[in-house]
């Protein structure tokens, strides 16, 4: 069923072949039957899930829907959800109700879309593999050895293993693009301040931008209408008139010039990953692009960089977690010291409490200069690379990830190993530029992205271009043998 | 840089999280490693360029001083681990 498209169902909801009770109804079934394969699932919400449903078969009926009424989709499990458990994979928020709704919820739900439940992910977003999550790793439908990316994993597994349609994911270093690339998907990071990020839980505020995971890109852009948009309530939403990211879909690409960075090609990438990307590259050649030779020369320094950025940054932000107000707090505290670090020693798992402390040390009296300060300085020589090349070109393409998706258990010992694997994917984010995965090859069955970066506000070009890839190549159809359906 | 046990507790107690002694050793050399990925950023020269702070170097959009929702208390204490008549209930603080 779910192997569908989200257009697909758009349109037979439309044509009233089935109703969206009826589809929603069948998705949680196929849920219970078959997440237990990949736990790409935290919570379900079947009950509000069918009210959602049966208020957009009655809106349908007064003749008020919309291309996304009806459409059932999953959250990640950072997006707040009134009334419906939101963990971030965390122990800390084991049980936390969230007293309101995301900006992004809210737009999704005013357009009828129901959210059948919420997706497992590395806890509080942090990590590359999904296998930091308190809930247990998730599983890549592709292959139930190999890993599904993360931080938005079970979004990604949820989508690839044909459960919804659609999902929504957030990307600080690539945690849309990474697991978008390893599980066949189309996802897209927009710019920041595209998408207001008021009601998802913070990790790192200057970088988190949320963003759709989907099959196509025609399918993203419907998703990407609904979400962004200028939001009073997020100090760092841009009010900027938003633009029918559908609308260029069509575009032909003659004349368009991509950039390829010598430095996304260098030592370390998989050369079976690497002819994937320029057989990609080929195609979008053959489609009246033009391929030009850059150079990116600060791309390795975002690895620093952005170690030392996010890890502050979410030691600030996850401060907020102190027993007091929401969340987890430790039995029988002795004094307020003690509740303080016990609550958050038993709330938060070895990743989350590594980077607090990282974090609290680059941030603290004396290093604050030489580590948070020093890397803001990097970060705008990255800046500066990007706006260079995006003056010689309109956009750049290469790798998303060094691999295909790794096996489990294979990076969780060392965090530096696993932190290497975001080379490609931080620099859009210390940036703040969009750039998207789409689905471009196999390696030994387990899915490659490639990797399509823009200039700022770029997405509806973005969209267009993995759009008119998948016009004339069919990756992004294939579906894991799981599903039923032929494999790769 | 290498970072040792007692460094970590200094850390931990900033952080406000308990560590044990044998989570000290991990950490010490977890985040060592990691200073060391990041002290490669030592040997770039950034004279001259400006710290980014916001990727499109935007300042914090500001809003008019005036009230534009509902008291909400009730619904933001129901999920409080512990309150009283419209208090945070925490560990006796003043003896």
């Amino acid at each position: 069923m779910t192997n569908k498209t989200l257009i697909q169902i758009s349109n037979d909801l439309s044509a009233g072949i089935y109703s969206s009770r009826e589809i929603t109804q069948d998705i949680i079934t196929d849920i219970k039957a078959r997440d237990h394969q990949f736990n790409s699932f935290i919570n379900l919400s079947e009950d509000l899930a069918l009210e959602q449903a049966a208020a957009a078969d009655a809106r349908r009926a007064v003749g008020k829907a919309e291309l996304l009424t009806g459409v059932p989709f999953a959250h990640k499990d950072l997006f707040c959800t009134q009334g419906v458990i939101t963990t971030c994979g965390s122990k800390m928020l084991e049980n936390f109700i969230p007293p309101y709704e995301s900006t992004v919820g809210q737009r999704l739900l005013a357009t009828g879309a129901v959210c059948v439940g919420k997706t497992n992910m590395d806890e509080f977003a942090m990590g590359s593999s999904n296998e930091n999550s308190y809930f247990g790793a998730v599983k890549n439908p592709w292959d139930l050895n190999a890993v599904p990316g993360g931080s938005s994993g079970g979004s990604a597994a949820a989508v690839a293993a044909g459960l919804v349609p659609a999902a929504t994911g957030t990307d600080t270093g690539g945690s849309i693009r990474q697991p978008a690339s390893f599980c066949n998907l189309t996802g897209i990071k927009p710019t920041y301040g595209r998408v207001s990020r008021f009601g998802i839980v913070a990790f790192a505020s200057s970088l988190d931008q949320a963003g759709p995971m989907c099959k196509t890109a025609a399918d993203a852009a419907v998703m990407l209408n609904a979400m962004a948009g200028f939001d009073p309530q997020d100090s760092t939403s841009m009010q900027l008139e938003l633009p029918d990211f559908s609308a260029d879909l069509e575009q032909p690409l003659t004349g368009l010039k991509v950039g390829l960075p010598k430095e996304f090609f260098g030592p370390g990438l998989d050369p079976q990953v690497a002819d994937c990307i320029m057989a990609a590259v080929k195609q979008i050649e053959a489609l009246g692009a033009q391929i030009i030779d850059i150079s990116m020369p600060n791309l390795e320094l975002s690895i620093p960089a952005y170690y030392v950025i996010a890890p502050s940054e979410a030691s600030s932000n996850l401060s907020r977690f102190d027993g007091v107000r929401y969340g987890y707090r430790c039995d029988q505290p002795q004094d307020l010291m003690d509740m303080y670090c016990r609550t958050r020693a038993e709330g938060f798992g070895t990743e989350v409490k590594r980077r607090i402390m990282v974090g609290t040390y680059t941030l603290s009296e004396g290093y604050y200069d030489a580590y948070y300060v020093k890397a803001q300085r990097i970060r705008r020589l990255i800046k500066n690379d990007f706006v260079r090349a995006l003056s010689q070109v309109d956009v750049i393409m290469g790798p998303v990830a060094p691999t295909a998706a790794f096996d489990l258990g294979s990076n969780t010992k060392d965090s530096v190993a696993m932190y290497l694997e975001d080379i490609y994917t931080l620099s859009a984010n210390l940036a703040g530029i969009p750039a998207m995965s789409t689905p471009a090859g196999f390696v030994n069955g387990r899915p490659v992205g490639l990797h399509i970066m823009g200039n700022y506000f770029a997405e509806a070009k973005l969209l267009n271009i993995a759009h008119q890839y998948q016009q004339v190549t069919d990756w992004h159809l294939q579906t894991p043998a799981s599903n039923g359906n032929k494999g790769a | 840089m290498a970072l040792e046990n007692a460094d970590i507790e200094k850390i931990a107690i900033l952080a406000r999280i308990q560590v044990t002694a044998t989570e000290a050793s991990d950490y010490a050399n977890s985040l060592s490693s990691i200073l060391m990925l990041i002290d490669q950023m030592q040997q770039v020269n950034t004279d001259g360029i400006e710290p980014l702070s916001n990727p499109h170097d935007a300042s914090q959009r500001l809003r008019s001083d005036q009230v534009t929702c509902d008291n909400q208390r009730d619904a933001f204490m129901a999920i409080a681990p512990a309150t009283e008549k419209g208090l945070y209930l925490v560990p006796k603080v003043i003896n």
